[in-house]
């Protein structure tokens, strides 16, 4: 996937958030959608069950506007969680140029985290990444639960976090950390710009 | 109206939005007349046509002393045109205009309407075009989308190229910027030329007006300017385009509809930080070259390489070579050009990892001039129709392009007229121009036309410089070779051109109705070297054969022609393909005329034209056994290629 293309002066990012269901994701998609100026978002598209469950992915494309001379678009892409939708998460994470996984901090929701992150890892294998140097960020979902249902972030860590990747805390309804999170796998994804991840049109 | 002196190209800020436009317009100021003729600039207001159309005019009177340009606008234009009339001198109107060397029209959009003008305007760009004068024109828009401007005129205005000016870059702004800020004092500080850079200005007027309030908050107020005052000095605190270093916070975080923007905005400048650190310096001077030679015509497959490489090479040693090559390969094609003017724009003068071809391409028009008549692309192997009675010819021409030179070197199809010689020997020249270099030199002309040439050069005493030319030639194909009989001269020529590119293992083909034993009156020593390679006879094509042309001719016949039809034109015998191609033209019109083929009426009316008439003159009976005879004119109009060209000939 290209990040940069100097003959056009345009910078695209694909960032995919994953994780398993109900953690979150299309929540901090729709944060972010509700935050960004009107003339600076695409329209979100969301393809959703009666249940509002995510049924393929969701598609928000955010323009940043020119940068240093590029023209430079977000492209947020989320999974659908559940075990059985392998084929789309397959689909929607080709082409990833960064990845966002979002945990749910239930106690409860453990193994489910632990597996998405295996499902993660393998799908990520089959595309010939090294998950060892791709832009990768960890977001602790639904912090504002009570604490005897959830997790603490440490524990999270341990679990989760054996790579060391930045970590956030968030409340995606509200939208505490759904930015920082942003702004995290953004910096990484486009730091990589110099390091030679580059179209030239 | 009087051209504005501070309107120049040095002064002229390109960016990627302008590049093509600059490009263009350089073009023409550096050769008025010849290339883009005419050139139409359109943009929005204030983006920089009239300073570029101002340019062009300054540039193509400094080097040319004398040189005269009519800069005017399309309202003085129409009044001059309206004092000319109302004073009764419209004659001199009209030649004081077709004087100027070079007419810039401004603001053409206010064409709208303005019939007697548009007239006008079309009868002196005829003119001016035709003595080979420049016109260059600005508009707010396009040719097409002005209203209600005569089609011709919209045609004309748009025969030549028409560019856009878009709107400016960050690059392109700072630069104006740093333009308009060299030299005050005390200086401006790089880092505020920059934020005003990065503010959307709908134009380069806004982009100006914008420098000029900064230089009067200056005078008045002292050199207090930064990131924090900008916005406000600027007028700018409605907008919500972030700048570098201080992102525009719309509200400060209390309730969160307030939040919202800002912490968007606080991403973006977050964001343009990390852009900013990160793209490589030397990739972006490597793109802008390539956009700036590309734009030239260039090729840029070299700097796209040079893109792709994990680390920076040594970017101004490269762009000084790739420069170096392109000034160099520009002067060799002005060269060429002056020699032979079909090699302008030639793909070899654009390509800098060309430039040894490109010199030998020049060395040999030095030494050739015009170059020689090449195969006509019409004429392919595929639409050689193969049979028992031409297989082995096809065969050979197949070899002669898959290995020129070394296989059947030389080859020569002999065979009675109209039996395809002359369409294997394009088919040849064609194939063997596929696997060459497109600056090699093929040669595909008839012996009359290579008699004609050495009788010329020797009445002129050039006989040297016509055997050097001869000498340059890549291929050899020469067709009608029987006509050489006799011609002692032109025997001998031949016989040591023959030897030099034989030497040389360049492919030499011959056409000739005659095989080499049977050419009486050649020498003997023409005639051994002709026999020593392949000699592929054709004969008049056999049944399967004259079916399958007939089966080709009659393609496009609707419906589709029936078998037995196809059948009963293929049992007829025929001497060459000429004949067949005369009788399906024939069947092409009856076919048209009575809406359906049926074998009957065919049989009926080919067979009654075809049989000599009774109590016809003698002679007159074996012209209208020949088909092409039958109907001249629908035979000549159909076959405008060269085989039509010869019959007429040889009528």
């Amino acid at each position: 996937m290209s990040i940069v293309n100097y003959a056009t002066r345009e910078i695209t990012c694909k960032i995919v958030y994953y994780g398993p269901g109900r953690a979150g994701k299309t929540s901090n998609l729709q944060y972010v959608y509700g935050r960004v100026p009107g003339d600076r978002r695409g329209r979100m598209l969301s393809l959703a069950t009666q249940n509002e469950r995510t049924l393929f992915f969701d598609f928000l494309p955010l323009d940043l506007g020119s940068i240093s001379g590029f023209s430079t678009r977000l492209q947020l892409y989320t999974v659908p969680g559940q075990i059985y939708y392998a084929t789309t998460r397959k689909l929607v994470l080709n082409g990833a140029d960064a990845v966002v996984f979002v945990a749910d901090s239930q106690t409860r929701q453990f193994d489910e985290n632990v597996e998405s992150l295996r499902d993660l890892h393998e799908n990520l294998a089959a595309q010939d990444i090294d998950v060892r140097t791709f832009p990768m960020v960890l977001q602790y979902n639904k912090r504002d639960l009570p604490s005897d249902l959830i997790l603490t972030e440490s524990e999270l860590d341990e679990a989760l976090n054996f790579r060391g990747v930045p970590a956030f805390a968030a409340d995606a309804l509200h939208g505490r950390g759904v930015f920082e999170t942003l702004r995290s796998i953004s910096g990484l994804v486009l730091r990589r710009l110099s390091a030679g991840s580059v179209a030239h049109g | 109206m009087i051209l504005d002196g501070r309107f120049r190209f040095d002064n002229y800020v390109v960016g990627s939005a302008n590049r093509l436009a600059v490009a263009a317009a350089r073009a023409v100021a550096e050769s008025p007349g010849q290339v883009y003729n005419p050139l139409f600039i359109y943009s929005a207001s204030g983006l920089g046509k009239t300073h570029l159309v101002s340019a062009i005019a300054h540039q193509a009177r400094e080097q040319r002393p004398g040189y005269g340009a009519a800069y005017v606008t399309v309202d003085e234009f129409v009044e001059d045109l309206h004092d000319a009339v109302s004073a009764g001198e419209l004659d001199p109107f009209k030649q004081r205009w077709r004087e100027h060397d070079i007419v810039l029209l401004d603001d053409v959009q206010f064409l709208t309407g303005q019939r007697e003008t548009q007239t006008e305007l079309l009868r002196l760009f005829n003119q001016l075009q035709r003595s080979g004068k420049q016109i260059v024109m600005a508009s707010d828009r396009p040719p097409g989308e002005i209203p209600d401007v005569d089609a011709r005129l919209v045609s004309r205005l748009s025969g030549g190229l028409v560019v856009d000016i878009g709107e400016p870059d960050f690059e392109t702004k700072l630069g104006i910027l740093r333009n308009l800020a060299d030299g005050r004092e005390p200086p401006i500080d790089a880092e505020i030329l920059d934020a005003v850079a990065k503010v959307d200005f709908a134009n380069v007027r806004e982009l100006q007006g914008a420098f000029n309030r900064l230089e009067a908050y200056r005078s008045l107020h002292g050199g207090n300017i930064h990131a924090g005052n900008l916005r406000d000095i600027l007028g700018l605190r409605a907008r919500n385009t972030p700048v570098s270093g201080a992102p525009v916070r719309e509200g400060d975080g209390g309730n969160g509809a307030r939040r919202e923007p800002a912490e968007f905005a606080d991403f973006v400048a977050d964001v343009s930080r990390t852009v900013e650190t990160s793209v490589a310096e030397w990739k972006l001077r490597i793109t802008e070259a390539i956009a700036t030679w590309a734009a030239e015509g260039y090729r840029t497959a070299v700097l796209e390489r040079a893109l792709k490489l994990p680390r920076s090479p040594d970017v101004d040693g490269l762009l000084a070579t790739f420069a170096a090559a392109c000034a160099h390969l520009g002067s060799l094609e002005r060269e060429a050009i002056t020699l032979a003017p079909g090699f302008a724009n030639h793909s070899v003068f654009r390509d800098p990892e060309r430039v040894a071809a490109a010199e030998g391409l020049l060395s040999r028009l030095r030494v050739g001039g015009e170059p020689f008549p090449g195969p006509d692309a019409s004429f392919t192997l595929a639409n050689f129709e193969v049979g028992v009675s031409n297989e082995l010819a096809a065969r050979a021409a197949e070899s002669v392009g898959a290995e020129p030179g070394r296989h059947f070197n030389p080859l020569v199809i002999c065979g009675p007229g109209g039996t395809g010689k002359t369409h294997l020997l394009h088919a040849i020249g064609n194939l063997l121009r596929e696997g060459m270099d497109d600056t090699a030199s093929i040669a595909c002309v008839s012996a009359n036309q290579f008699i004609e040439e050495l009788v010329e050069a020797a009445q002129q005493g050039e006989l040297e410089r016509w055997r050097a030319r001869w000498r340059t030639v890549d291929a050899l194909l020469l067709d009608d070779l029987d006509v050489i009989a006799g011609t002692e001269r032109a025997q001998t020529e031949l016989f040591h051109l023959f030897n030099a590119l034989a030497s040389e293992n360049r492919p030499l083909v011959f056409a000739s109705d005659r095989s080499p034993p049977e050419l009486d009156q050649v020498e003997p020593r023409l005639r051994s070297r002709l026999a020593a390679g392949l000699v592929a006879a054709l004969s008049p094509p056999d049944r399967a054969t004259r079916r399958s042309i007939y089966a080709r001719f009659l393609a496009d016949v609707k419906p589709s022609v029936p078998d037995d039809v196809l059948d009963y034109l293929a049992d007829s015998a025929s001497s060459s393909v000429r004949e067949i191609q005369g009788r399906a033209s024939r069947v092409f019109a009856l076919a048209r005329s009575a809406g359906r083929l049926e074998l009957a009426t065919l049989r009926s009316e080919l067979d009654g034209h075809l049989l000599p008439r009774a109590g016809a003159p003698e002679g007159l009976v074996d012209r209208a056994a020949d088909p092409f005879f039958v109907d001249n004119e629908r035979v000549i109009w159909d076959w405008h290629e060269i085989p039509g060209r010869a019959i007429e000939e040889i009528r």
